[in-house]
């Protein structure tokens, strides 16, 4: 449960990160909050030759309004966002998810873009990037590019994200008017990896669900102005369609019955926000 | 762009309970071993390992943290306190600690170290909590003694006391 040996680069600007990921490539691994690095390390599920800290890097550091957009630099603790005074206007769904992720004790150094980073399949954060329609912003010595994030989580703890490249950011549109937003989730235990956690976004014309936990990436479907009987049978081809799987947590059959029964009443809670 | 080398140990320097302290540590080095094993500030337990359990949580810069999700290269430069800063002089003990004593909040004692500095740290930032929201704070640790029931109840008398106008520690 100790690290195997790889050299520590504290990079002190943009550049530095950007080379040591052009010199490195697979051979790096970059750290900020550490809080899903250093348990891969610890267990030596990775073993990279360098690990650059880029929490030092003032350039990623901060919570900005941008346009519609909130721009979530990588050096953002998700402490930090969560006890953002403009959470709750801007980025409702976030206020109501942050409060799952991990624990207060790991959430005062994780960040939000290193949990996207690591693209857990259960994750929070992820999840409402893609209910949001949010961009991750990454940038290499070769330039800049924005991917949505409906493209960018590729499947199990993996992204578009080439080798040579950092997220910078993630930018998260700010709330809609007439739009209505509920997270739940569930667990063995608070703080626990997610068995089952939903999203959903509703306004007059849509009702949107994102699921995790369930299939090798978060999953989104929009269901139009369905409601009653329709939405519930169009929930159950949604649940079968994720591919769900048995694992020590939970059965296929149990994660489906949750996408029915707790993606019905988070958009029903949606629903009440939304009126 | 300072660069460690990975079979070389390099000196890591940071304030720990008030003091300044320094050592060597490789870059794998994990800040629980290095509290425990170069400086000897043994207070500080090693469970999982990996995040899970809390029995290593100290204070970085204000924050309660895990020292084992920490390289003790990352810890240079900052301001770190560990159950050994809890208490105001020897042979006093915190009203934190005091209260812990008088409920029987510890059985075995590993887990108790962590869960001291999370609620010191609590504490501060909400002197008032519900019996909920402490629960789920105390969700970051796992205790497998006391049924958490008595750490509940000492953590409510400790938040009572500190609340008192007397009460300096």
């Amino acid at each position: 449960m100790k690290p195997a040996r790889f050299d520590y680069i504290r990079a002190g600007d943009l550049a530095e990160a950007h080379h040591a990921l052009a010199e490195f490539g697979n051979d790096a691994r970059l750290i900020a909050g550490g809080q899903t690095l250093m348990p891969m390390l610890s267990m030596r599920l990775v073993r990279p030759q360098v690990v650059v800290d880029i929490m030092h890097l003032p350039a990623l550091r901060g919570i900005e309004t941008t346009g519609n957009a909130i721009r979530i630099g990588a050096g953002v603790r998700q402490a930090e966002l969560l006890a953002w005074p403009k959470l709750a206007e801007q980025l409702p769904l976030l206020k109501a998810a942050l409060p799952w992720v991990g624990h207060a004790q790991t959430r005062s150094r994780g960040t939000v873009c290193g949990s996207a980073a690591h693209a857990d399949p259960s994750a929070e954060i992820p999840l409402c990037l893609l209910a949001l329609d949010a961009t991750i912003e990454l940038s290499s010595r070769r330039g800049r590019r924005r991917v949505a994030a409906a493209e960018f989580f590729t499947g199990m703890m993996t992204t578009a994200r080439a080798e040579n490249e950092l997220i910078e950011a993630v930018h998260i549109p700010a709330r809609q008017t007439g739009t209505g937003y509920a997270f739940n989730e569930f667990g063995r235990r608070h703080g626990d990896f997610a068995i089952v956690a939903c999203a959903a976004i509703v306004t007059a014309a849509n009702v949107r669900l994102a699921v995790g936990g369930v299939a090798d990436r978060p999953a989104l479907r929009d269901f139009g102005a369905l409601d009653g009987k329709a939405l519930d049978d169009a929930l159950d081809v949604f649940a079968w369609t994720l591919d769900a799987r048995d694992d020590l947590h939970a059965t296929a059959r149990y994660r489906r019955e949750l996408v029915r029964q707790m993606g019905r009443e988070t958009i029903e809670e949606a629903r009440r926000w939304h009126a | 762009m300072a660069r460690l080398s990975a079979a070389e140990r390099h000196m890591v320097r940071f304030t720990l309970n008030g003091r300044a302290v320094e050592a060597q540590a490789e870059p794998r080095m994990l800040l629980t071993d290095f509290l425990r094993h170069e400086l000897g500030v043994t207070g500080t337990h090693v469970g999982c390992e990996h995040g899970v359990c809390g029995a290593c949580t100290v204070e970085i810069d204000g924050v309660p943290a895990r020292a084992c999700l920490t390289l003790a290269v990352q810890a240079d430069g900052a301001t770190i306190r560990t159950v050994e800063g809890l208490a105001p002089e020897p042979g006093r003990l915190s009203i934190l600690q005091e209260a812990f004593r008088r409920h029987h909040a510890l059985q075995c004692g590993f887990c108790t170290a962590g869960i001291l500095m999370s609620l010191d740290n609590y504490l501060k930032r909400q002197p008032d909590p519900s019996e909920d929201a402490l629960r789920e704070f105390l969700g970051g640790h796992i205790c497998r003694c006391t049924g958490y029931v008595p750490i509940v109840a000492a953590a409510m008398d400790a938040a009572r006391r500190l609340r008192e106008p007397s009460s300096d520690v």
